[in-house]
């Protein structure tokens, strides 16, 4: 009923890996054996779970869109991580690995982040425990994420901009894996999605599993018949909250479909390569350059994908789609209109395309997961709609 | 195109002559005159060069060498062009490409290790790909004689530093500090360390490189280790328009402080 756990050497099928420069591995391992160590320890398992409770307040409900359904003649349910503390599902991941890094002795945190999100939960997290805390963005994402800029500054980080290549998250990434190659002694790697080099897309995939968890027993209670949905969707960045809800969900006759921005579209558009630690689809020029995405939502704006969906769509485990990004402003303002519920930009691709396969979706049952929600996103909606 | 056999058997013996070997690092395709610039460092009196082909996410390279590589891919630099210009460079010393996984893994590895040994470059550096992920490249470049050069970290607990001199071929590189690429104001302390630590599980040549920033500091590595390499101290002044001739007495000058040493 789960997914896959990956090969000692991190593989997925044949994606995934240890991609990093030498300085890395060691760390690395560590973590490896630091996570195995801690996930199999109840006392660490029942602080990470009160956390998520009293602090993150999980478990987060599912949500009937009756209006929507009515419309659409299919029944659309939400998972609502956008009523997570800091507004996201990043929250779940990184609760985990803060405490993960207290438990190695570590002290300092650094994350990468597009949207914001994971550089506010990551800085939510280090004022939570105390440790210092690094966030990089890309100086793009920095103008039109202004609020969680702010934001993390409010919280005691330090948000430090990328300014190279496409200054968005690719390129915070980049200067996120530089600073850990020479801090790694007392620094903590906070990454904030299944990417990366082994183990991240493993550990980061089992602390969004209780995402799946929650929502497979919420449809269980909820649904009549065999208790499944018959179709989850969720948006594709790194894959952490499709990968989240997906794990609940594996192994049944549910239908599983990511949804990537058309402009940033590793599975849809890419071929495997390897950046950032992992081998994994890639948007990449004929000389294995990596081009830049575009996307209007700075959280899936990410030329790569998590090796575990690449290995899943070649396996044909689960199916990708893509929407464009004026699919996505249409689908923020109809779910606001029709629900009062403002979603993030990312989770809006998901419902974007329930909009457009809704024709195909005649009297399924559907579940999406609301990763976020929008207030990070009006300011930028406000210049787009004019 | 260049016919000097493999770079550890140059570098061995030099190094048993009593020589320490100085491997500068151009970025190729950084300025109209980059193969100059590579020709004038071997006059200079570098033992091998490095040439770096820029890849689009450098991760473990410092603003300088970033800047480099921008430059060059912002010029249409390719693999293909690089190797190509390489192919009639005749430098009259062994070269070692430097690039990321990926240049390699998309053209294929038979592809490129035979673009490699057609171009006459000797060896191959790949920073991300360790002794984890090394195997399937390095069979296949084993087999058609090019050298995979290996890097070895302060990091790197004592047990892996064996495993990682066996693998090697060319040189061990010794990763100098924990960090980028770039210039530092003084040599780190990890810097001889990691040499030391090195030389003691191997003969092959022990390189210092990444932080060794001037002829002061290569003269203190090579205290312990067999040599330097030095990138970001050349490349900032490539980027500031020194141009062969400025490139040449850089390294002149390190030469010089090394043999004087
Ligand atoms: C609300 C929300 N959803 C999704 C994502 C994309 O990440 P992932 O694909 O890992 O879920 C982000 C990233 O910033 C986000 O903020």
């Amino acid at each position: 009923m789960s997914l896959a756990d990956p090969t000692p050497a991190g593989r997925f099928g044949e994606f995934g890996g240890l991609f990093v420069p030498e300085t890395l591995v060691p760390a690395c391992q560590e973590l490896e054996g630091a996570f195995r160590d801690a996930w199999s320890d109840d006392t660490f398992r029942a602080e990470l779970d009160q956390l998520l409770r009293d602090y993150a307040g999980r478990p987060s409900p599912v949500t009937e869109c009756r209006r929507l359904s009515e419309e659409l003649g299919c029944r659309l349910l939400l998972k609502r991580e956008d009523l997570n503390h800091t507004g996201s599902h990043k929250i779940n991941n990184v609760l985990g690995q803060a405490l993960l890094a207290r438990r190695m002795g570590k002290t300092r945190l650094v994350a990468e982040t597009g949207a914001g999100q994971h550089g506010v939960a990551t800085a939510t997290a280090a004022a939570l425990l105390g440790l210092e805390c690094v966030v990089y963005m890309g100086e793009v994402d920095m103008r039109r994420q202004e609020l969680n800029v702010f934001r993390m500054r409010l919280l005691g980080a330090e948000v430090r901009s990328a300014t190279s290549g496409s200054r968005t998250l690719k390129d915070a990434i980049n200067e996120a894996m530089r600073d850990w190659v020479a801090t790694v002694e007392t620094t903590h790697y906070c990454l904030g999605s299944v990417m990366g080099p082994h183990p991240y897309p493993w550990l980061v995939r089992e602390l969004q599993t209780v995402i799946g968890r929650e929502a497979r027993r919420q449809c269980a209670e909820r649904l009549g018949g065999d208790g499944l949905p018959d179709v989850v969707t969720a948006c594709v960045g790194g894959g952490s909250n499709a990968i989240g809800i997906f794990s609940g969900f594996a192994r049944t006759r549910v239908e599983l479909v990511g949804v990537e921005p058309a402009g940033g579209a590793a599975i849809g558009r890419g071929v495997p390569g390897v950046v950032h630690g992992m081998k994994s689809y890639l948007m990449q020029d004929e000389w294995g350059q990596v081009l830049e995405a575009h996307s209007v939502s700075a959280g899936l704006d990410y030329p790569g994908v998590g090796p575990e969906h690449s290995h899943l769509a070649a396996a044909g485990l689960a199916r990708y789609e893509q929407v464009t990004d004026a699919e996505v402003i249409e689908a923020f303002q109809v779910l606001s209109r029709t629900e009062g519920i403002i979603p993030a930009l990312e989770p809006a691709h998901a419902i974007a395309w329930v909009l457009r396969a809704a024709p195909q979706l005649q009297g399924a049952t559907v579940l999406v997961n609301l990763s976020g929600r929008g207030d990070k996103d009006v300011a930028q909606m406000m210049d787009l709609l004019g | 195109m260049n016919d000097l056999g493999a770079l550890e058997p140059a570098l061995r013996a030099k190094r048993d002559a009593g020589r320490k070997l100085l491997v500068p690092y151009v970025t190729g395709g950084l300025g109209p005159d980059w193969v100059d610039v590579v020709r004038a460092v071997a006059d200079a009196g570098a033992d091998a060069i490095e040439i770096g082909i820029p890849f689009s996410d450098p991760v473990m390279d410092g603003p300088v060498i970033q800047l480099a590589s921008e430059r060059a891919l912002a010029a249409g630099t390719t693999p293909a062009s690089i190797l190509g210009s390489l192919r009639v460079c005749d430098a009259g010393v062994p070269l070692a490409v430097m690039t990321y996984y990926n240049i390699c893994f998309h053209m294929g590895h038979e592809r490129f290790a035979a673009s490699l040994r057609d171009s006459g470059v000797a060896a191959a550096i790949l920073p991300d790909l360790p002794l984890e992920e090394v195997g399937d490249w390095a069979a296949v470049a084993d087999a058609v004689g090019i050298e995979t050069v290996m890097l070895a970290a302060p990091t790197a607990p004592d047990e892996r530093l064996p495993r990682i001199c066996a693998r090697a071929r060319g040189f061990v590189y010794a990763v100098g500090l924990l960090g980028v690429t770039g210039e530092r104001g003084e040599l780190a302390a990890t810097a001889t360390e990691i040499a030391g630590r090195l030389k003691a599980v191997t003969d092959k040549p022990v390189l210092v490189g990444v932080g060794v920033s001037n002829a002061e500091q290569a003269v203190e590595a090579c205290a312990v280790a067999d040599g330097v390499v030095i990138g970001s101290a050349l490349v900032r002044r490539l980027l500031d328009g020194v141009g062969p001739s400025g490139a040449f007495e850089f390294v002149a000058g390190i030469r010089r402080a090394l043999d004087e040493a």
